[in-house]
């Protein structure tokens, strides 16, 4: 278990169309064991900055440390789920989840994490261990990607809108499962959603994003009693936090909306 | 709601393969139904001609019937009736010349060009010293290689499988290549975010990922060898059904002409049918994810 560091981090993508300030002068602690969710239009440097801890890109101003140490590369100790889950579709499921587990990198770390067994029980899948991915549906395949990255038990774990590509019913089946794993073994997570109910329904803190440039625009600690539950959505306090949420994220994106219209204006005169 | 066990019922549906039953026939009824249909066509052809033909309608030497043509096949093989005159009993010899060649143009052809292809698919490098140079290369007929490799090697062996090995190199290189350049962003990234050095990156990602495309390359290429075998053996070597087919051409022997272009063509098709064999042992994964499968 990890804590996650990130210090006046800057990011500016340089191109022949020009550069895009995707990221300034963010400041940002989750705590061991914390879940934060950053939530934000789109357009406001969430997965930048998530690319950024998990070491897939770099920062051009400021530092991203994990555990005190400069992320500089990706790496095992921070397990990523994407969006589109990242199965091996030549690898059955056994297989995808014990990936990581075969490699030299991970042969020489101790890892607590549950066997590759115990956790295709755990994500329902030890009926079809011997299926191809291409076998399963959309929620199966984020279960088996979610299992094959807690096998080679990272200290911290960044999801990348993970439930964004599949149906209300499944993402919603799907956000009480995650929350049951953690709440029995709880791990730093990073979650990038644009489900603001998603965010506070999961999250210890929400961490509302704003662009143009990427910034921090505000952080709102989510106090609502764990374990929590799915009823929980239906209280008022749920319903406020979610609501005041909402405004917030709602007014940046109309700003940001009216900034990009006013730059096209001034572009063409 | 929330127990992944109850996820996995509903699930199991969706991952349940869907027969479609067609209603009022059982499978017998379907196969032979099946069967018809595959030897329509053909079927119909070689009725018209055997009757176009018996009937006088043109002389029988400019194209014989199929029931000739038969008989000239089987004397080719077997050498027992004497119908094929000077060439009967001699398909063992040509085909196994026309299969070696085939074979061995494949294997340095197709082996070559998918090394090369995946090197160029893998590094900057190797695509700057090589690929404009095949991308040029490609554009050359191969038939336009046949003077400079009668020049370089003369009559026999040697050109013919040059010409074969320089058709299959082609489709090989530029399949292998695309089978490295496809491969998703996102398995590249679950690669390295899992820990994957440079050689596991290569064996469990890159390769696996590129094996479909290398597969429909060498397919290309069994194709393309049988192709240029007909063309090695009637210009640049002296055996082979190539070879039987166009001295046959010489003799007005239409019927060997004949007999041994459905030779050629039934010797491809199984060639290709082996590499399907083996793609699909290689690839079960592939059939899954592909329309067809």
């Amino acid at each position: 278990m990890a804590e996650v560091a990130l210090d006046k981090v800057g990011k500016v993508f340089e191109s022949r169309s020009g550069r895009v300030n995707a990221l300034s002068a963010v400041d940002l602690r989750v705590a061991r064991n914390e879940f934060v969710a950053i939530v934000g239009a789109s357009g406001c440097g969430k997965s930048t900055l998530l690319n950024l801890v998990a070491g897939f890109e770099h920062p051009t101003g400021g530092t991203v440390r994990v555990d005190g140490k400069l992320v500089e590369r990706p790496g095992p100790d921070r397990g990523v789920v994407f969006q589109q889950s990242a199965l091996f579709p030549w690898l059955t499921v056994r297989r995808n989840i014990a990936f990581g587990l075969g490699l030299a990198a991970n042969r020489s770390r101790t890892l607590k994490g549950p066997s590759v067994d115990q956790i295709l029980k755990r994500v329902g899948l030890a009926a079809f261990a011997n299926h191809f991915p291409a076998q399963l549906s959309g929620g199966m395949r984020q279960r088996a990607a979610i299992a094959g990255v807690l096998v080679i038990d990272p200290g911290v774990l960044l999801m990348d809108e993970p439930f964004g590509a599949l149906d209300a019913l499944t993402r919603s089946l799907m956000q009480d499962f995650l929350l049951e794993l953690w709440e029995e073994n709880r791990k730093t997570v990073l979650l990038v959603t644009h489900d603001i109910n998603e965010a506070v329904y999961l999250a210890d803190r929400l961490v509302i994003m704003a662009g143009h440039p990427g910034r921090v625009r505000e952080i709102v600690p989510v106090d609502l009693p764990r374990p929590r539950r799915y009823a929980l959505q239906a209280e008022p306090e749920f319903i406020r936090l979610r609501d005041h949420v909402t405004r917030i994220v709602r007014d940046e994106a109309a700003k940001a909306a009216a900034t990009e219209a006013a730059g096209v204006e001034s572009a063409a005169a | 709601m929330s127990d992944a066990a109850t996820l996995t019922k509903d699930d199991a549906a969706l991952a349940a393969p869907v027969e479609i039953e067609r209603r009022g026939q059982s499978a017998g009824a379907r196969r032979l139904t099946a069967l018809l249909l595959y030897i329509a066509f053909p079927g119909a052809v070689l009725v018209i001609w055997q009757i176009l033909a018996s009937a006088g309608f043109y002389r029988r030497a400019i194209l014989p019937p199929p029931t000739d043509i038969a008989v000239v096949l089987f004397d080719l093989v077997f050498g027992s009736l004497g119908e094929a005159g000077r060439y009967s009993g001699s398909w063992s010899d040509h085909t196994l010349n026309s299969l070696w060649r085939v074979f061995a143009g494949f294997a340095w052809g197709g082996g070559l060009g998918t090394l090369l292809g995946l090197l160029i698919g893998l590094s900057r490098v190797v695509e700057k010293l090589f690929d404009p140079t095949v991308q040029v290369l490609r554009n050359v007929p191969v038939t336009a290689w046949v003077p400079l490799s009668l020049i370089f090697f003369g009559i026999g062996n040697q050109p013919a499988i040059f010409l074969i090995g320089l058709g299959a190199f082609f489709p090989a290189v530029l399949n292998s290549t695309h089978g490295v350049r496809q491969l998703n962003r996102t398995l590249h990234k679950a690669g390295q975010m899992m820990g994957a050095n440079q050689s596991e990156m290569l064996v469990r990602v890159i390769l696996p990922a590129a094996l479909p495309s290398v597969m429909t390359g060498l397919r290309l290429s069994m194709g393309i060898a049988w192709v240029l075998v007909v063309v090695a053996e009637i210009l640049a070597v002296r055996s082979g059904l190539g070879y039987l087919l166009n001295d046959a051409y010489q003799f007005y022997r239409n019927d060997v002409v004949i007999a041994s272009m459905l030779s050629i063509g039934v010797l491809g098709f199984l060639c290709d049918r082996i590499v399907v064999f083996v793609r699909d042992r290689l690839l079960e994964w592939n059939r899954l994810e592909s329309y067809d499968g």
